[in-house]
């Protein structure tokens, strides 16, 4: 749907859209084409390599871009797209794995906090406060520290750091969609906890919670890669696109393309993310 | 001040109290999660059995942990904060000139970040919809969505290779003139500035858009007031408690941003200590860290909800 429309122009791009009832405009066209392409590219970066990641391909380090290396080669003379475009494995598969963890819990917890209420909303509330004091980057330090890194300790190092900012957010939602009629209604029907929280609410928070999801994903995105950047992130031979920049830092001084463009990569993912959001069909922003 | 401010305030006091205590809670439980035995790793391998049950003891490490969480909380309250695992020396005299030092890097960027993000975010929010306007927030949008050590990287691309006005990475540790300092400082405060000049910048301008679509300042328009007047008069003194409060969140973006700064531009404030501490896994050193960060951190945001309550006309 995405990637034929962009091609052609705004109005055109309206009455495509408007056929489901959801409008796009341009910029959040955009924004979703180039997040798609970077997903495929994770599925099959294997396939579109020009060069195996771990081969010594270059003669020269850190060499210009060229014919046979597109983005240069880094410190060892390895091509560097072939290893942003395997980075994106990792950077996208450990986010998104993060993300959909911290976001489920998040959320279910927020629900059940706000409809049971009581005690049980008190002390949730106040723990997972007290667990969003801690700076994000300074709980994965502590954490790596703790239990060394590995790629299931960051995913979920990195979802239980998001964790009470999904749940903040979807409690506030819930909360205000509770303190409705239909949910009364229910109540008096008889209708389980369970099913208040499944039929009744799940529906009417959906779409601020899938642009929470994408805000999030940005905020995940950003950790990762500066913990990898600090060298507690994804560890060698493997690297995302955070541990690329570290590897080639040594190229900064002489400008080597090596070192800009992986971070230019990660600035394409999270600008392309809140594009989208900011974009988003006014139908799934203004659901609640 | 009236008694409902006043136990708002404490109230929140309170909170933070018992944030402070979970979070002490969950950096020592995090860091006593290491695989294997601490006595046994400081001894090596080759240690006696006695050796070994000689040191646990003399650590304490025999304890069921609640004793040693409260003997370290105890230790911290006392100002002792323990020996480094790794060169044996006492926390307190590693964390000291350092400390000092990255609270010299916060306050030189604080210095520079808080009156430029201020002027921009104000007069964006005065120009709303504006070029200017547009231009700011689409700046500010990018620089919160890449990670800092691109900006610190940009900034060395852009200041050292392509103008060449200063060194690439500074190692110089001793200052002798106004020039060194400048050398050392240029860099690192670049970079913090632009990384909390945006968040600030955002905050600002959100804050006076938010009292620019009071009744009160469209009532100022109505009667005729010219638009400095209204926004300079009527709006700013009302939208100062929210504009402290977003000065003193964004200025708890500078945590974050201090250990990747530190670490690419080899400063030596405590964010390079932890992250060295890290790599030798010197646990007493990092809880340590850890500990003055949090305490940071949870001052900054406490001070911001605090003057967000003292602000609230309707609360005086």
């Amino acid at each position: 749907m995405t990637m034929s429309t962009s091609s052609t122009s705004t109005t055109s791009v309206h009455k495509y859209g408007s056929r489901f009832g959801y409008r796009f405009n341009l910029v959040g066209i955009i924004g979703l084409a180039v997040i798609l392409s970077w997903a495929l590219v994770a599925v099959f970066a294997p396939l579109i390599i020009p060069y195996p990641v771990g081969e010594i391909a270059d003669l020269d380090y850190f060499g210009p871009m060229s014919q046979d290396f597109w983005l240069g080669s880094d410190y060892l003379g390895r091509d560097m797209l072939s290893r942003i475009l395997m980075g994106a494995r990792y950077t996208v598969g450990i986010s998104l794995a993060a993300v959909t963890i911290a976001c489920f819990s998040g959320v279910v917890l927020g629900m059940i906090a706000a409809v049971a209420g009581g005690w049980l909303d008190t002390v949730l509330s106040r723990f997972l406060d007290a667990l969003n004091s801690i700076p994000s980057k300074l709980f994965g330090l502590v954490v790596v520290a703790a239990v060394g890194s590995s790629i299931p300790v960051l995913i979920l190092t990195l979802s239980v750091i998001y964790i009470p900012g999904a749940y903040r957010f979807s409690r506030a939602l819930a909360v205000n969609i509770n303190a409705m009629d239909f949910i009364t209604v229910a109540r008096i029907r008889g209708e389980s906890t369970l099913y208040l929280i499944r039929s009744e609410i799940l529906p009417n928070i959906l779409g601020p919670v899938l642009a929470d999801l994408g805000i999030r994903f940005v905020f995940i995105v950003l950790l990762l890669s500066g913990l990898s950047f600090l060298g507690l992130g994804v560890q060698p031979p493997y690297a995302d696109w955070g541990a690329l920049v570290r590897e080639n830092i040594g190229g900064l001084p002489f400008g080597a393309p090596a070192v800009m463009f992986p971070s230019l990569a990660i600035a394409s993912l999270t600008i392309s993310v809140n594009l989208l959001i900011d974009n988003l069909p006014q139908k799934i922003r203004d659901r609640a | 001040m009236n008694s409902r401010v006043l136990s708002l305030v404490l109230s929140r006091l309170l909170i933070a109290l018992i944030t402070l205590v979970i979070v002490s809670f969950a950096v020592f439980f995090a860091t006593t999660l290491l695989p294997g035995d601490t006595a046994t790793i400081l001894l090596g391998q080759a240690a006696t059995p006695e050796a070994v049950e000689g040191l646990r003891k003399a650590m304490h490490l025999d304890e069921p942990s609640i004793f040693r969480f409260l003997r370290w909380i105890v230790g911290l309250m006392q100002g002792d904060l323990g020996t480094s695992y790794a060169n044996e020396m006492p926390v307190a005299d590693l964390i000291g000139g350092r400390f000092v030092n990255t609270l010299k890097l916060a306050g030189v960027t604080a210095l520079f970040a808080v009156p430029i993000a201020l002027t921009l975010g104000i007069t964006a929010a005065m120009l709303r919809g504006s070029l200017y306007d547009r231009i700011v927030t689409v700046l500010t949008i990018g620089v919160i969505s890449v990670p800092e050590f691109m900006i610190a990287t940009s900034a060395v691309l852009v200041f050292a290779v392509y103008l060449k006005w200063l060194p690439a990475l500074s190692f110089a540790n001793e200052i002798h003139s106004l020039t060194d300092m400048l050398r050392i400082y240029a860099m690192p405060v670049v970079t913090l500035t632009f990384v909390i000049s945006a968040q600030m910048i955002r905050m600002t301008r959100a804050a006076v858009i938010e009292t620019l679509n009071t009744p009160y300042v469209e009532m100022a328009l109505l009667k005729g007031a010219s638009r400095p007047r209204m926004v300079f008069r009527h709006a700013l003194p009302n939208a100062l408690g929210p504009i402290v409060n977003a000065v003193a969140l964004s200025l708890s973006y500078l945590l974050g941003g201090v250990i990747i700064v530190e670490t690419i531009f080899n400063y030596p404030g405590i964010a390079k200590l932890m992250v060295d501490a890290v790599s030798t896994r010197d646990l007493p050193l990092i809880q340590s860290c850890a500990m003055i960060f949090c305490l940071g951190y949870l001052l900054l945001i406490t001070t911001a909800d605090i003057i967000a309550i003292l602000s609230n006309p309707r609360l005086r």
